[in-house]
Formats: C-alpha cells, sequence, structure tokens
C-alpha cells in the first residue's frame, strides 16, 4: 500500500504479472537480505520490581500496595529508537535493480503522467521511430486491464504487464519480479510506463537512469505548479499533443516557465506523437544517452 | 502506511514486545504524506497486530533550503520555495522529504 494516498489495502486484488512478450524466463535470483541493524534501547523502568512500600509514621504502619500487573507493565515499558526510513525497503530494491540494469548496459525510463495525457501512443511512437537504432523492452503498470500492454505490443517490443490492482504506482520490487518475465538479451532501452498518477509514484524509485513527466498541451499550464514533487523529480518533461496546443489555446511560454520553476534541471522536449513532430530529438536524445551509457561503463564494450 | 506498520512490527518482535503502545513517524513537510490518509490506512491495517490499538504519533519536519548565493539555509513549507534575503528559488533541499520511523513504545 502506498504512503502517500494509502491505496491498496489488504485483501483486496492481488498484483498480477503477465508477460507475452517472447519471454524466456530463466533468470536465477539468488537476493538475500543481510540485516544488521542494531537498535538502541532506552528503557524506562520505575522502581524494579517491588510492589509494596511499606513505612512507618509514629510507631503505626501504612502498607501501600501498588497493583501489580501495573507494576510489571510500566517495568516493561520502553521506547525502541528506530530512525529508519519507510522507504528504505523499496530504496534499496530500486538500487538493486539499478544495478542489474548498469551491468548490462540498459538505459531505463520511468514514464510518469495523470491519466489520459498521451504515455502509451507516445511510447509505441517512441519504439516504432527508434527502429533499430534501439532495441527496447516495456514493462506496463495499470491498475486492471492489460490495454495498455496489447497497445504497445503492436510497437513489436517485448512487453511485460503488470497489474497492481488497487496499488496506485510501480515498485521496486514489482518491477524486479516484471524483469524475470522478460527476454532481456540484446535490448538497449527497457522503457517503465508508470500507473497514471502525479502523486504517489513520485516517493517510489524503481532504478530507473531517467524520470520521463508528461505533461499533455491538454492538461493546462499549471499542471507543474499543482503537482511539484513529481515535477520536481523528474529528469525530462515531455510537454505531449502539441498539435492540438492552438484549438486548447495552449500558453506554451506559460508552461514552460512553470515547468523551469519547479524543475530547473529537467530537459524539456515538445511533441506529437501523433503527428510524428518533435520525436526526431527525443530518439536522437535517447541514443546518445544510450551511447553515453556504454562509454561510461568500462565492463561494456 | 503498511510499509511503516510492517518495519514497526519487524522491529517489535525483535525487541520481543508483546505490545505496541504508539508508532512515532517523523513525516517532511515535503514527503508528500497526508496526515489523514496515513491515519486512516493505520486504523485499517493494526487490528489483529502487535499495534493494535496504538497510537500514531507524527513528527512534522519544516522543510530546509540552501541558498547558494547567499550561502545560507532557509525554511518554507512548499517546493517553490525563494530564499528571503535574495529572493531566489533554491532547489537545493536539505530536509523536509523525511518519511522515518523514528520510535516504538512498547511493552
Amino acid at each position: 500500500m502506498c504512503k502517500d494516498c494509502g491505496c491498496g489495502l489488504p485483501g483486496e486484488t492481488p498484483i498480477g504479472i503477465t508477460g507475452h512478450g517472447h519471454s524466456h524466463p530463466h533468470s536465477h535470483d539468488h537476493t538475500h537480505d543481510h540485516d544488521h541493524e542494531h537498535d538502541h534501547e532506552h528503557s524506562h523502568t520505575h522502581g524494579g520490581r517491588v510492589h509494596s512500600h511499606p513505612h512507618s509514621h509514629g510507631g503505626h504502619t501504612h502498607d501501600h500496595d501498588h497493583d501489580h500487573d501495573q507494576a510489571i507493565a510500566e517495568d516493561q515499558h520502553r521506547t525502541i529508537e528506530i530512525r529508519r526510513s519507510i522507504l528504505e525497503k523499496n530504496d534499496r530494491l530500486a538500487e538493486r535493480n539499478r544495478g542489474f540494469f548498469r551491468a548490462r548496459g540498459l538505459v531505463v525510463l520511468n514514464v510518469l503522467s495523470s491519466p489520459g495525457s498521451g504515455k502509451t501512443t507516445f511510447l509505441r511512437e517512441t519504439v516504432k521511430a527508434l527502429g533499430d537504432r534501439l532495441k527496447c523492452g516495456i514493462i506496463v503498470g495499470d491498475l486492471a486491464t492489460d490495454n495498455d500492454a496489447r497497445r504497445l505490443r503492436e510497437s513489436g517490443a517485448p512487453v511485460v504487464q503488470i497489474t497492481t490492482g488497487t496499488v496506485c504506482h510501480l515498485e521496486a520490487e514489482m518491477v524486479g519480479r516484471a524483469l524475470r518475465q522478460m527476454d532481456l538479451g540484446g535490448l538497449d532501452l527497457l522503457i517503465i510506463e508508470n500507473v497514471g498518477n502525479l502523486v504517489c509514484p513520485a516517493s517510489y524509485d524503481l532504478g530507473e537512469d531517467f524520470r520521463v513527466v508528461l505533461l499533455s498541451v491538454t492538461e493546462g499550464e499549471d499542471k507543474p505548479l499543482k503537482y511539484p514533487p513529481m515535477f520536481n523529480s523528474a529528469d525530462t518533461v515531455i510537454i505531449s499533443k502539441v498539435d492540438l496546443a492552438e484549438p486548447c489555446g495552449f500558453d506554451r511560454e506559460a508552461a514552460l516557465a512553470n515547468i523551469r520553476k519547479v524543475s530547473p534541471k529537467a530537459q524539456i522536449f515538445e511533441l506529437s506523437a501523433k503527428t510524428g513532430v518533435g520525436m526526431a530529438a527525443w530518439c536522437d536524445h535517447l541514443v546518445e544517452a544510450h551511447e553515453d551509457r556504454r562509454n561510461e561503463d568500462p565492463f561494456l564494450t | 502506511m503498511d510499509g511503516a506498520l510492517s518495519m514497526a512490527l519487524e522491529r517489535a518482535r525483535q525487541a520481543g514486545a508483546v505490545k505496541v503502545f504508539v508508532i512515532r513517524l517523523r513525516i517532511g513537510a515535503l514527503s508528500g504524506v497526508v496526515p489523514d490518509a496515513l491515519q486512516f490506512a493505520f486504523e485499517a491495517l493494526a487490528p489483529g497486530t502487535l499495534a493494535e490499538g496504538a497510537r500514531l504519533d507524527l513528527d512534522f519536519v519544516p522543510a530546509r533550503f540552501w541558498c547558494e548565493t547567499c550561502q545560507s539555509e532557509f525554511q518554507a513549507d512548499n517546493m517553490l520555495a525563494a530564499c528571503p534575503i535574495c529572493q531566489a528559488p533554491s532547489r537545493n533541499l536539505r530536509a523536509g522529504r523525511e518519511l522515518e520511523l523514528a520510535s516504538l513504545e512498547i511493552e
């Protein structure tokens, strides 16, 4: 369940992972967590185990008996200091994913947006436009249905679907499991299409290299100001559906200013997957990122 | 919340607890956490565990930014914060994204 919105209460739909994309699940998972944490315990005891305090006042004795159970409870009531991040487990699994991706020379995108901003069409067209330049695989997360997975398969890329049930975001562990369903041999680019949501997925690192956040012109220029944690975490912001900018009365300058305000470091691309405008620059950027990855890692040739 | 609760229960069990009275979390101003949602989720998840009936305490951590120009730190409650001295926006967040299990009170 999600720390932000409380989604995914137990007892509801379990998370399903289905792959139909030439999957050869022969991965061997040897994962052993070794948790060597040492808590510092501060126990506060009150009066040891003495439960009666007889004392005398001027020759006669008062016996003050404490309630036995109460005294035991007070004795054993203690505070344990922990101070550990609740997202630590996800962060650790994300780092494991990241190491796995690096070792394979894969560039990985975590693609995020509101529902309906055009992620699926954008990604399908990205894979098609890249053609032979980069071999792509896709992991797609949705609450329900495999409609997006089916649409993405039209691109020819292997696709693994994660059905999250009631969980509003993908987590590193789900991605780790989905990876076992995908034949990663020869892949250059792994695209993870997150659940459509601009809030909770911001907190969950999946091990990606680049966080790609979409803002479609139909959503309004002020979306980055409304969802600052998400846009602030973006490495790349895509302004999508620019073919609709005019009918929507989209104020491009205002949108760019808002993005830069919240996310000064993000690279911005403006494009339309439908007409193809801007797609070439985006694809060149991915090819360069992949070349950089290959060059920076001395273990890859 | 299940992350926080399962971490709390694991620690409580390791410490040999038979009951958890208080779970204290540290929540950064920019963590994105909605306290009501957290409380709701806690109440939904705690029954049947060692933490049934426990109190959820939230300690809030204000956001602190670092201004490169002024070489000083300032506090703010949102991500679009500007330095109070030079008015320049800062994205150099030093604190405020915390979501930590701070401590447990157990028996």
